[in-house]
């Protein structure tokens, strides 16, 4: 205990020394002016960075532009003839592959100390330099508890508790393809459980949705105000909720990972030695420690500023939860990104009301055959299953570059994304409608 | 004098043709119009005329389009939706205009003033005020289920899309049908009544017939706006309509894709070609009259029966399309409220958590949204005067045009203009388009299309033998407009001007795109930067509040203005 109190002193005392020595230490200038931040963080982050950034390093002023990952992309994007932007600031892994796939990011080496390699089985730093983790994040089930106890809904643990009858209608997501981390959250399930067994956890649950938002924040919302009862959501939300005290719950299932939320520097930025200031500041002590606030409450890279977290506060580093995650493959991941989107937009999104009737009736038959055991009526409903979980690619044919290069634009004449879509939704139209055949005939069976 | 059919050449309508200052002006708007709304658009929807890979002219992407099951079913939805909407947008807004403008009825400028709060629901903090009190566990259907045991679905699917809608959107016909009542000359009504006709049956014959071009303006741009309108169905999860199915593939995955800017081309050809179905349905028919508003003759009064029996149905309709505002008000001091028919615990925390930035969004709005609102009906009464005054060949595409910026996704125009602009630079270095002048001009050009149609309105009542009169005593043609035609427009302007400003106030998809600095921020951006954590929801909120605050006290401002001036032109009703 006293060692960690030591850890703690000299953290602080770091956090204090820190800012002046940093202020001089990249580019060999003191970095002075105006920083711009393009950023999908909301305010309650935001603001209590750029106070202590400013405070940190006086003489920057932090200028940050809000806007919604996908748009700050499109947004670098659209601008890098005329750059003004210093730095891309954000949750999804992912947003800064396609940066760095365009060219539109500067490589940077931290100078912070104390940060690990690894956070869970995820690299911290992107390999190449691109950008760096800040904060880290997990994905899980967050519920309203007024809500649960009305519904009489037990406390969900994992995924699969979620494909339960008593959670039928009551469970929300966001589309992976709006929001970069449900993206994260789908395609950690589709590594951990494997691709088909993936994919049938994820349509079994798909069939309680209430609804399927089109932005992250949309769910945190609605399990909020009570409009729904279950949300797959990334932990900070749950956890900023609490602290803001609303009645709602947040747990880590099994199969979950923890991935970092990163900073990356512009190609060509106005402020470079600004822009690395702000780096350095979000990685050193006193920028880790901000994210502890009540609004905030991400998770720290830096394993000894937990000390100054409460007893309650997850630790990554030491709570055995996260040590059991898997590992998360960035580059299958990427590979896949369109292609897994497409399929959740096409199999489920847009099909959602077909999913959900023949789900019911499933439910309804497995209540008959808990009261009645029949045979017939189970095999017909297994086959009702397997007609859902059906897909209309295999894993292989999801990474190549035939059907990647449908979705990217790609040069090369090809399919066409609508071709592949129709074709999918049509897939997925006919077997569900199958399924609902067989699940009603297995009901007849059963009752 | 009264709707009848007349001989399609209108004999005097002939006698104006263009003058060298007219095709000049048709030049300069044309111009305006090429290089803030057809260029910058271009630049992005030109992909959904090319081939995949090679980049040649090809129409197989609208083949994929009608093939594709999704599409056609989002196509029908978006149809189905927008008219049911336009029906219950009536049912709002025909009451509430025809008894605030005909009868002697107190508190009118208040009732018009509630009644175009609706459109001022700002954007994402609205929704969540909305979804607390109509939602499926809303206020409403707990205290439902906990009295009755049962709920009642007003926010889900298809017919949840309309009830929002119609909700949000009537003002549209209310502002547009009051200005037109009122311009209505009393002596038609008058001459009814001594022949005999009264309560519905002059209504039905004389009275709306009469206002027939307001009514159609109102409800073709509630029609439009909704057919493109893409924030409430994806706020109440419905993604099988045609705006949200352009918007989430331009914002994600669909990017690259031709499909995105497919809708979006479909989105604007519907959108001209009901206003175009509604310019037709008023051709061949005279609407104006001489006579302005009555002269000061007496408003008709309601027996006590008929003044209960308006009273009830004025408060009842008012009841329903403010709950979302009142929703929003208590949002704005709640604690916590989550699950339960009322907040908590009120404060007062979150009004003075925005109240200190609050000034400079409140600042930035009001020179943007009057800046925009100023443009779009200057360029109104023009593109109106133009199009019904003159002969120039090709004068309604200034019309479509206008009108189909109502169509662009915003998310679209705000990619157009950083393409095209940003650029072009200053000789400092700085973009174009990094000024919030590109803002104020996005704003315009959106919202143009509601000051077009009211101002059009204005025109088509006003009788061409006023400017005659004013010719034949020597008058320019610019006098004319000057001093003629458009006071007598006032009405229909300040409408214009007023549906401009105030939605132009809480605009979020362009201004999304195109904001560079929190210090050119306009409200809408500081609420949805609120908006996107839990403890922002409040705080959201209350800004919510200082928004629909700020542009109703403008918009009973400009209605105090506008009496006030007619007032002393003898021209009051």
């Amino acid at each position: 205990m006293i060692s960690r109190r030591a850890a703690i002193a000299a953290s602080i005392g770091l956090s204090l020394v820190a800012p002046a020595a940093l202020a001089q230490a990249p580019s060999g200038q003191a970095p002075v002016g105006k920083v711009t931040v393009v950023t999908s963080f909301s305010k309650d982050v935001t603001d209590p960075i750029k106070k202590a950034f400013e405070k940190a390093v006086p003489g920057v002023s932090l200028e940050v532009q809000n806007r919604n990952t996908n748009a700050g992309v499109k947004y670098v994007e659209e601008t890098k003839a005329n750059n003004q932007v210093d730095l891309f600031w954000a949750s999804a892994p992912d947003a800064f592959e396609v940066l760095k796939g365009k060219k539109l990011l500067t490589a940077y080496k931290p100078k912070a100390t104390g940060i690990p390699e690894k956070i869970g089985s995820y690299p911290i730093n992107d390999p190449q330099g691109f950008y760096a983790g800040f904060a880290a994040s997990g994905y899980g089930i967050m519920w309203n508890e007024r809500y649960a106890k009305a519904n009489k809904l037990p406390d969900p643990k994992d995924w699969q508790d979620l494909a339960k009858p008593i959670f039928y209608d009551h469970v929300s997501i966001a589309s992976p393809a709006r929001s970069g981390t449900t993206h994260l959250t789908i395609e950690t399930i589709l590594q951990g459980e494997g691709w088909e067994k993936g994919w049938r956890t994820i349509k079994e649950m798909s069939g309680n949705f209430r609804t399927i938002t089109d932005r992250s924040f949309g769910v945190p919302e609605a399990v909020n105000s009570g409009q729904v009862g279950v949300g797959i959501v990334i932990d900070f939300f749950a956890f900023s909720a609490q602290a803001s005290g609303f009645p709602v719950k947040f747990v880590y299932p099994t199969v979950t990972t923890v991935v970092p939320a990163n900073v990356g520097i512009i190609a060509n930025p106005p402020n470079k030695a600004a822009a690395e200031a702000f780096v350095e500041f979000l990685l050193s002590p006193a920028g880790q420690e901000v994210l502890l606030e009540p609004g905030i409450r991400r998770l720290p890279v830096n394993p000894a500023v937990y000390a100054k977290a409460g007893a309650d506060y997850p630790n990554p580093f030491t709570d055995p939860r996260f040590q059991k995650m898997i590992g998360f493959d960035v580059d299958k991941s990427e590979a896949r990104t369109a292609v897994v989107d497409t399929l959740f937009d096409q199999l489920i999104s847009f099909q959602l009301d077909a999913l959900k009737g023949v789900t019911k009736t499933l439910h309804e038959v497995d209540a008959a055959l808990v009261k009645k055991p029949n045979p017939q009526a189970k095999a017909l409903a297994d086959e009702a299953r397997s007609l859902i979980a059906a897909l209309p690619v295999t894993e292989a044919q999801a990474a190549s570059p035939e059907l990647r290069g449908a979705f990217t634009g790609a040069k090369e004449k090809g399919a066409r994304q609508a071709e592949v879509e129709a074709q999918w939704a049509s897939f997925a139209r006919d077997n569900y409608a199958k399924a609902k055949a067989k699940a009603e005939e297995a009901l007849k069976a059963a009752k | 004098m009264t709707a009848v059919p007349i001989p399609a050449p209108a004999p005097r309508a002939r006698r104006l043709s263009a003058t060298p200052g007219q095709i000049a002006l048709a030049l300069a708007i044309a111009a305006f119009l090429m290089l803030f709304l057809v260029l910058p658009v271009a630049t992005v929807i030109y992909v959904a005329f090319t081939e995949k890979g090679t980049g040649t002219f090809t129409l197989v992407n609208f083949y994929d389009f009608v093939r594709t099951e999704l599409f056609m079913r989002s196509l029908w939805n978006s149809f189905y939706v927008s008219a049911m909407s336009v029906v219950w947008s009536s049912v709002f807004a025909l009451p509430l205009a025809y008894l605030t403008t005909r009868f002697a009825f107190r508190g009118a400028a208040l009732v018009q003033t509630l009644g175009f709060l609706p459109l001022i629901m700002p954007p994402f903090v609205g929704a969540v005020a909305m979804q607390l009190f109509f939602g499926r566990n809303g206020s409403v259907n707990l205290l439902l289920d906990d009295w009755f045991g049962f709920k009642i679905d007003f926010m889900e699917g298809l017919n949840g899309v309309i009830f929002v809608q119609s909700v949000h959107y009537f003002p549209f016909i209310l502002i547009n049908l009051s200005a037109a009542l009122r311009n209505i000359d009393r002596a038609m009504e008058e001459a009814a009544q001594n022949l005999g006709s009264s309560g519905f049956r002059l209504f039905r014959r004389i009275v709306f017939p009469l206002a027939m071009p307001g009514y159609l303006a109102g409800a073709s741009l509630v029609f439009v706006k909704v057919f493109d309108d893409l924030a409430t169905p994806l706020l109440l999860n419905v993604k099988d309509m045609l705006a949200p199915q352009a918007y989430l593939r331009v914002t994600s995955i669909g990017i690259a894709d031709p499909m995105g800017y497919v809708i979006s081309v479909v989105l604007i050809v519907a959108s001209v070609v009901a206003m175009w179905l509604s310019a037709r349905a008023l051709r061949g028919r005279d609407y104006a009259t001489t006579q302005r508003g009555g002269g000061g003759l007496a408003k008709r009064v309601m027996t006590p029966m008929e003044a209960i029996l308006g009273y009830g149905v004025v408060i009842l309709i008012l009841a329903l399309v403010l709950a979302p505002h009142l929703g929003l008000l208590l949002l704005s001091f709640a604690t916590i409220w989550s699950f339960s028919p009322l907040p908590d615990a009120f404060t007062t925390a979150h009004y003075a958590r925005v109240f200190g930035e609050s000034s400079l969004y409140i600042k930035n709005t009001l020179i943007y949204a009057s800046i925009a609102g100023g443009i779009d009906v200057v360029l109104g009464v023009a593109i109106a005067y133009l199009v019904l005054r003159t002969k120039l060949v090709g004068r309604e595409w200034l019309d479509w045009m206008a009108s189909a910026a109502l169509a662009i996704p915003g998310v679209v125009l705000g990619i157009g203009y950083l393409r095209t602009f940003y650029g072009v630079t200053l000789p400092d270095g700085t973009p174009l388009a990094s000024l919030w002048i590109t803002i104020v001009l996005a704003l315009a050009i959106r919202r143009l299309p509601y000051a077009l149609r009211a101002c059009y309105a204005a025109l088509q009542q006003i009788s061409v033998s006023l400017e005659e009169a004013a010719e034949n005593l020597g008058a320019t043609k610019a006098r004319t407009v000057r001093r003629v035609v458009v006071p007598l427009m006032a009405g229909g302007i300040l409408a214009g001007f007023v549906t401009s400003f105030s939605t132009a106030a809480v605009e979020l998809s362009a201004t999304l795109m195109l904001v560079q600095s929190n210090s050119d921020a306009p409200l809408a951006y500081g609420l949805y930067v609120f908006m996107q954590s839990a403890a922002g929801r409040g705080p959201g909120a209350a800004l919510g509040v200082v928004a629909v605050i700020l542009v109703a006290a403008c918009t009973f401002l400009s209605h105090l203005i506008i009496e006030r001036s007619q007032k002393a032109k003898g021209m009051g009703h």
